[in-house]
């Protein structure tokens, strides 16, 4: 069962978005709706896994000094195959991440997660974090996602529930930041009370 | 003219952290004081110019004419990667007092979405100025480069300076912190809507 | 943990990396790049049967491109067997978020038959009325002869309606289908010659 304390650690104890507060500007960019959320957190982490996995594999042949250049080097190799496969195979979702695919690149979430655990640990551990905080990071977002597109457009995963538009401000900038800030009190809360 | 229009849409309607999202980390760990939100922003400013001029010549000579724009994310991070560590090591040796100042911002910078944000962004002529939908000139493509920063700049030392009111304030303690700089956020983020009707 | 940093090593594992890196992303890109051609074809003929008569050719392989005032647009003829029932223009301006692609269609007579919006980055709730499924905007240009309508909105002096609190995306829209008009008027000069 130590390996699955692996997983639930990067979903509660160590939550990307809501306990170490990385990724932020996907995380505000990305969740104007659950679907959107989910799509962007599901890509991270198809990165995050597919980067611990290669970098646990030969961080024993790499040099100390060439560490973070080799490291980028293969997190941005996996990120740009991502971003093929989504531009071939799901089109529209790809246009509405646009810009935020390349970027998970510079998430630190994914460089971190290399440094800090990968190329310190077996390559199945490593793929078990990777799923771990990628699905962390998925939950945090599509929660985000669903909020912002409750409150802004009235639905719920693209269900319509109330005519017309709700909140708008929500599905902009400002409810981004508003929404995330009150979600990481919820947050803290809940996990507070169960410690 | 079509430059006013850049720098105007580029630091206020478009403003790169309240409206793009780019930037985020740093904004929320680094701006608790006027200070180093200035350290930062200098820092900034200085590697996204660069790095938008050999991104944006990158782009032009080499991967478009090659055939392998999909080499574009792998390219541009080594570019940045580079650049920053040059720009650390050129200041170090020329001005210890400058190293010294913007010293710990540099490693944080070539992390920093921005950075190759505006770098993609100018590649890839997403953004919108004027009425032409041509891809932009190096001329233009600097201009924006810079009116971001100087958006950039703006955003991170007005909200400097309510995280030091917020700091010595009483806020509600599960606000304390990240929370309430967040909530801080989207009102500023709000209030730079209002420039919306500018362009 | 890690191999020595000697200059040798460094080079030889930062090259083999790189090396192997790229063959990844060639290899995926030579997968991808039919489905991704594939994609984009079918979102321009998705959005041109959304704007012209009913056609039974492939326009997307018959695209012309015509400039005008600096623009380059993409001109798709629809047809029916041998005859042209319409051309489906696909022009770009600059709206309010960003560069908005529309595609206007108009049919041999010099009438719209339809406009439709590809791609935008409208504001939600406001500029994002342009879509379609949004608001009746879109729809108005339908049957519109630009000979005699005017293609700017109410405020500029024009015949257009403009969404409420969405100047700038209804003023870029419009922009946009009077650019496809002029384009139109340079089609049938030529096809006249």
């Amino acid at each position: 069962m130590e390996k699955l304390k692996l997983i639930t650690r990067g979903i509660v104890k160590d939550n990307p978005t809501f306990v170490l507060l990385l990724g932020m500007c996907p995380t505000l960019a990305t969740t104007t709706s659950a679907v959107n959320g989910m799509a962007m957190g599901l890509a991270t982490m198809c990165v995050l896994i597919l980067s611990n996995v290669f970098i646990s594999a030969v961080s024993k042949i790499i040099p100390d000094k060439v560490r973070i250049p080799s490291y980028i080097v293969i997190i941005a190799t996996f990120v740009t195959v991502v971003q093929l496969v989504m531009q071939a195979y799901v089109p529209s979702l790809y246009k509405t991440l646009g810009l935020f695919i390349p970027l998970i690149v510079v998430n630190c979430i994914v460089l971190g997660r290399a440094e800090a655990f990968a190329s310190k640990n077996s390559v199945i551990d490593s793929a078990l974090d990777g799923i771990g905080i990628g699905l962390g990071f998925t939950i945090a977002l599509t929660i985000l996602g669903c909020v912002r597109e409750l409150l802004g457009s009235g639905s719920f995963f693209g269900i319509k529930l109330i005519e017309g538009d709700g909140m708008l401000a929500f599905v902009l900038a400002p409810g981004a930041f508003i929404a995330l800030g009150y979600l990481i009190v919820i947050f803290k809360k809940l996990t507070a009370k169960k410690a | 003219m079509e430059y006013v229009i850049i720098i105007i849409s580029a630091v206020f309607v478009n403003n790169i952290i309240l409206a793009q999202f780019l930037g985020i980390c740093p904004f929320l760990g680094v701006s608790n004081k006027v200070s180093t939100a200035l350290g930062m922003s200098g820092a900034v400013t200085f590697v996204i110019t660069l790095s938008t001029i050999i991104t944006y010549l990158l782009q032009i000579y080499v991967l478009v004419p090659l055939g392998i724009g999909f080499m574009q994310t792998v390219s541009f991070i080594l570019v940045i990667a580079a650049l920053v560590q040059m720009v650390e090591i050129i200041i170090k040796k020329i001005s210890p007092s400058l190293y010294q100042a913007l010293g710990i911002f540099l490693p944080l910078i070539s992390t920093n979405c921005a950075v190759l944000g505006i770098a993609l962004l100018v590649a890839n002529n997403e953004f919108n100025f004027g009425d032409t939908s041509h891809m932009l000139n190096l001329g233009q493509a600097v201009v924006y480069a810079v009116a971001s920063c100087i958006g950039y700049a703006i955003a991170m030392i007005l909200f400097a300076g309510i995280r030091e009111q917020l700091a010595i304030n009483s806020v509600p303690k599960s606000f304390k912190g990240v929370p309430i700089a967040l909530v801080s956020a989207g009102i500023l983020a709000l209030a730079f809507m209002g420039f919306a009707g500018l362009v | 943990m890690a191999r020595k940093s000697s200059f040798t090593n460094m080079v030889l594992v930062l090259t083999s990396i790189c090396l192997i890196c790229s063959a990844i992303m060639g290899f995926v890109y030579s997968v991808t790049a039919e489905p991704i051609r594939l994609a984009e074809v079918a979102e321009i003929d998705n959005a041109i049967s959304a704007v012209v008569p009913e056609f039974d050719n492939a326009p997307s392989s018959e695209v012309t491109s015509i400039e005008n005032e600096g623009r380059i647009s993409e001109v798709y003829p629809a047809k029916m067997g041998e005859k042209i029932v319409g051309y489906a223009i696909k022009t770009t301006v600059s709206g309010f978020g960003g560069p908005m692609q529309i595609m206007v269609g108009f049919t041999s007579d010099g009438t719209i038959y339809n406009t439709s919006v590809i791609s935008h980055s409208e504001t939600p709730g406001l500029g994002n009325k342009v879509e379609t499924k949004k608001s009746p905007f879109s729809a108005q240009f339908k049957g519109m002869d630009p000979k005699i309508t005017k293609m700017s909105v109410k405020k500029d002096g024009g015949d257009i309606d403009a969404i409420t609190a969405s100047t700038i995306s209804s003023r870029a829209y419009t922009k946009g289908v009077d650019n496809a008009c002029k384009i139109f008027v340079k089609i049938q000069e030529q096809s006249q010659e």
